[in-house]
């Protein structure tokens, strides 16, 4: 089931009324009866994967709890007649016999993930070797791929490790523990959640509070408009200019990056605006998941700023323990000893930054592309990283470098940059990007702006008009966001009576102006097949 | 205490020449150690102490002021 | 807030919300008055009294091809055609059971060209047959049955879900007719006065199979049963147009429905009934062929006059004040119709 789908569409208020009306206590039941009956709409065999990963997930995050708590009291029972030698080598055995047990579950789960997700592509590259010097080549698993399988196993295991790390305690409730895995809001495209950061507000049943309902529901409707008004509505442009890339080259190459901009960013935000407007009226928190990331400065920043819980979900359980970890640490010794400072302090972050990204191009699909384009914002920032002493003389010696003008620059050089990036995932191969991108150099047909030929896009003059209109209101809602509470609480703080209207206009805009139904290609999330 | 503080201020002065991090208790929250910072710190005092601060320990409150990094690595090389 | 304004904002909002939604939909909504006029045809059959003792079923070669008017004027037989464009035959069986509701005729007429289409064929074909039904069973079975895979049921409940995107295309008409269409159609009969001969119509490609879908004879099946269980006479026909293309290897299959179950089956496309109706295709026909105008209609409508008030001893119901007077309004109307298209052929 997608967003925009009409059941969807009028399931959510109905599920709003229910729950308000429910006594407090039956409220979390419900909201996981809601995650299962939205998750087997995608398939009832797609349930069997998702509590496989919730038992598994649950038990051994028990297990490591109480293996935690019996080191604890054997340490305790003993602290006098232990030494201080013996007390490190028993915590340290059982620390070791609790990480084993974490292994066990991470490897079990992601390797549910990498079967299922990259056991094709692994089989494809395998036979693509094969083929080099041999006949044999090996069957391609066709594997169903359960709905938001990725989001369900990342939130998981980071729940597991947290737990591993003893950062919270593990859940004692199998039924709520369920609901943690399958919430389903966030399950078809995020934001990948902490346990200690969703739990409080998902299971505490909160009742109906008027101005929590209000806001949520603008950003619900925000979310929409996003995502139907705009999105849905440049999408049959950017596949135009994507999927004919003979027809769609030099200026147009350009065109593509910045409608596939607009369309990513207006679809995936806006997702994630009805994701955490339908937290908001329920009166469950989530985390943001974007900070205007079309403001960044540099690259390193709109990552700090896009998909913010996938990038804080690999810095805090795949970088900074594969960057502090013991070998690592040798390694950089090592390093340090042979060719000097220098490069010894560069070796642990240079190879931890570049399995990241490639982890995270890995992430966003089964394929070489995304691989290289992960691989791509890895170099660039680290290229920007070595570079940064240079960037502060300069702005040491040049005052208009501070300006506001050259803000707005650095904005626009980070988005064409992303762009540019961006389209390693949209076109056919990586070869064929760069062709493209060549043309865009050799190529020099800018009156093909000016002949009609983007009014071939599928496109229509409204349909410009409108995509212009939402463009600028949603570049005006990201500055009005800039400084203090966001757009929504200021309207609300000024006048109650014009916040009431503008949630009903924003109704009507998104009821007559959304790209849906037929005529319209409905287009999936582009987030949910990850 | 103060030489471990002091080797520390050294580790940090070598990152950012222009921080006052003797008073600063918003390294990370205000975002002025990034993730290759907090990193290269690690890394260096693996080196300075032969203290390797695990994975779970990277939380901003270690890492916000020069001081709770001190006490940090002391808790660690304590155990 | 105090819980009164809460309480204040809540339904102020809800009501704008559903009344401003009603009032685009209805806007939005095709009018369906200067072109595609067919489009009316359903919703037009409950302006009408209830009170036939012939309703005709089924799609084009219907309610272009009988003329009520003419059945009244010469015998007496007050009809009325529940057809619509492409209209499927399991939406001719719904919108049966739905006229059923409000009256009970005695003969119920049922145009065989429909078996031929097994599949949901059209979405807005769909939307001609459905949207002008009245809520009831019978118009959720017959969404159900129609809908072709990128339709949504909910877009029938609301129709904006699915016209939204006209608030580019309005006309006058959308204002015009907001509070009502007014389509001129004379107890369901779309009355076309042009003529265009019908040349060289092709004869049928050869099929890989004749046979008449599944689905197409249980809601034949469907039909014939609900008829019986009412006491209607059930009546087959088939329209004499030319095109579509009427297999004989299909006329057979309905021949021999008819046969076992001891039902009427006219075939106008028979020679010899050809002969008695009198169908010159060169002056009653509008399109080359394959819908009747308006002389074609009314020499059909000849014929089965004659047979209903013969066969199956329908009474002259003209010594009925009420009733005469309710059609001497339609024929009015129809009459000046008539002449308003001369005019305008010149």
């Amino acid at each position: 089931m997608l967003f925009t789908d009409f059941s969807f569409i009028l399931g959510v208020p109905l599920l709003f009324l229910v729950y308000f009306l429910l006594p407090q206590r039956f409220r979390w039941m419900l909201l996981l009866l809601a995650s299962y009956g939205f998750y087997a709409c995608s398939g009832l065999e797609n349930l069997l994967f998702i509590l496989t990963t919730t038992l598994t997930t649950y038990g051994f995050a028990r297990l490591l709890e109480v293996l935690a708590k019996q080191r604890n009291e054997t340490l305790a029972a003993h602290k006098t007649e232990w030494s201080r030698d013996a007390k490190k080598a028993y915590r340290d055995k059982a620390n070791k016999q609790r990480f084993v047990w974490l292994m066990v579950c991470i490897v079990l789960n992601f390797g549910i993930l990498a079967v299922l997700k990259y056991g094709a592509f692994t089989v494809n590259n395998i036979n693509a070797l094969l083929a080099l010097g041999t006949d044999t080549q090996l069957p391609v698993p066709d594997l169903l791929l359960p709905m938001g399988i990725s989001f369900y196993t990342f939130q998981s295991m980071g729940y597991l490790i947290d737990v591993y790390r003893e950062k919270h305690p593990a859940e004692q409730n199998p039924a709520r523990f369920a609901l943690f895995v399958s919430f389903f809001p966030q399950l078809v495209q995020g934001p990948i959640s902490r346990y200690d950061a969703l739990s409080s507000g998902l299971y505490a049943g909160n009742g109906f509070a008027p101005r929590r309902v209000l806001l949520g529901t603008q950003r619900i409707l925000w979310g929409y408009f996003k995502k139907m008004v705009i999105a849905d509505r440049i999408l049959p442009a950017v596949t135009a200019l994507i999927s004919a890339p003979e027809q769609y080259d030099g200026v147009f190459v350009f065109i593509g990056i910045l409608y596939y901009g607009l369309q990513l960013y207006a679809d995936f935000t806006g997702g994630i605006d009805i994701t955490i407007g339908i937290g908001q009226v329920l009166g469950i928190s989530m985390t943001e998941n974007f900070d205007r990331p079309f403001f960044s400065k540099n690259i390193s920043e709109y990552w700090r700023r896009w998909h913010i819980t996938l990038g804080t979900w690999f810095k805090d359980y795949l970088f900074y323990p594969l960057s502090v970890c013991q070998p690592m640490l040798k390694l950089s010794k090592w390093s340090r000893d042979t060719f000097g400072k220098e490069i010894g302090k560069r070796v642990p972050v240079y190879l931890a930054t570049l399995l990241v990204w490639f982890t995270t191009g890995l992430w966003h699909g089964a394929a070489w592309n995304f691989i290289v384009w992960g691989l791509m914002n890895a170099v660039v920032i680290l290229i920007s990283e070595e570079l940064h002493p240079l960037y502060i003389r300069f702005h040491k010696k040049f005052a208009w470098a501070n300006s506001h003008a050259y803000d707005g620059f650095q904005c626009i050089r980070t988005f064409l940059l992303m762009g540019c990036l961006r389209m390693f995932d949209c076109y056919r191969d990586v070869p064929m990007t760069f062709r493209m991108f060549g043309s865009m150099l050799t190529k020099w047909n800018i009156s093909a702006l000016f002949d009609g030929s983007l009014m071939n896009l599928s496109l229509k003059v409204q349909d410009y008009v409108i995509l212009l209109a939402g463009t600028a209101l949603m570049f005006a809602v990201s500055l009005c966001n800039r400084r203090g509470p966001c757009m929504r609480e200021k309207i609300l703080a000024r006048s109650h009576a014009l916040s009431c209207t503008l949630t009903v206009l924003l109704f009507f805009v998104v009821l007559l102006l959304g790209a849906y139904g037929i005529g319209y290609d409905q287009s999936q999330f582009i987030y949910n097949q990850f | 205490m103060n030489q471990t503080l002091d080797t520390i201020m050294d580790i940090l002065k070598d990152l950012h020449e222009d921080v006052d991090f003797e008073s600063c208790t918003t390294l990370i929250d205000d975002g002025i150690l990034d993730s290759f910072d907090i990193i290269s710190i690690i890394t260096e005092i693996n080196s300075e102490f032969g203290v390797a601060i695990p994975a779970d320990k990277i939380v901003p409150e270690n890492f916000n002021s020069a001081k709770a990094l001190a006490k940090l690595v002391e808790e660690l090389e304590d155990i | 807030m105090t819980r009164k304004q809460v309480i204040l904002s809540a339904v102020a909002m809800s009501t704008a919300v559903v009344v401003g939604t009603a009032a685009l939909q209805r806007l939005l909504m095709p009018k369906y008055m200067s072109d595609v006029v067919e489009g009316n045809l359903i919703a037009d059959y409950y302006n009408s009294h209830f009170d036939h003792d012939v309703l005709f079923v089924g799609d084009c070669e219907v309610y272009e091809n009988f003329s009520p008017v003419r059945l009244w004027e010469d015998y007496g037989i007050s009809s009325n055609i529940r057809g619509s464009a492409q209209q499927l035959i399991w939406q001719s069986y719904y919108l049966l059971e739905d006229a059923l509701r409000y009256e009970t005729p005695d003969v119920v007429i049922f145009n065989v060209l429909s078996m031929k289409y097994a599949t949901p064929q059209n979405e807005a074909y769909n939307r001609m047959s459905i949207d002008g039904m009245r809520w009831s069973s019978s118009k959720v079975n017959a969404i159900r049955a129609s809908m072709t895979e990128e339709e949504s049921f909910l877009s029938y409940v609301f129709p904006i879900l699915r016209y939204h995107s006209r608030w580019s295309e309005l006309t006058t008409d959308d204002f015009k007719y907001y509070f009502g269409v007014d389509p001129d159609f004379y107890a369901g009969y779309y009355l076309r006065a042009d003529v265009k001969a019908a040349e060289n119509v092709p004869e049928g490609r050869p099929l890989a199979d004749y046979s008449f879908g599944v689905v197409c004879w249980e809601y034949l099946e469907k039909m014939r049963q609900l008829c019986e269980e009412k006491g209607i006479e059930f009546v087959l026909v088939k329209a004499p147009s030319l095109y579509p293309y009427w297999y004989d290897e299909w006329n057979i299959q309905i021949v021999d429905y008819a046969a076992e179950h001891n039902l009427a089956y006219i075939n106008f496309l028979d020679e010899t009934i050809m002969a008695e109706t009198g169908i010159d295709f060169k002056t009653d026909t509008y399109d080359g062929g394959l819908h009747m105008n308006v002389y074609g209609a009314e020499k059909l409508s000849v014929w089965l006059g004659d047979y209903l008030t013969k066969e199956l001893s329908l009474q002259d119901r003209r010594g009925e004040p009420e009733l005469a007077a309710y059609w001497a309004e339609i024929a009015e109307e129809y009459g000046k119709e008539w002449q308003r298209q001369l005019n305008a052929i010149g």
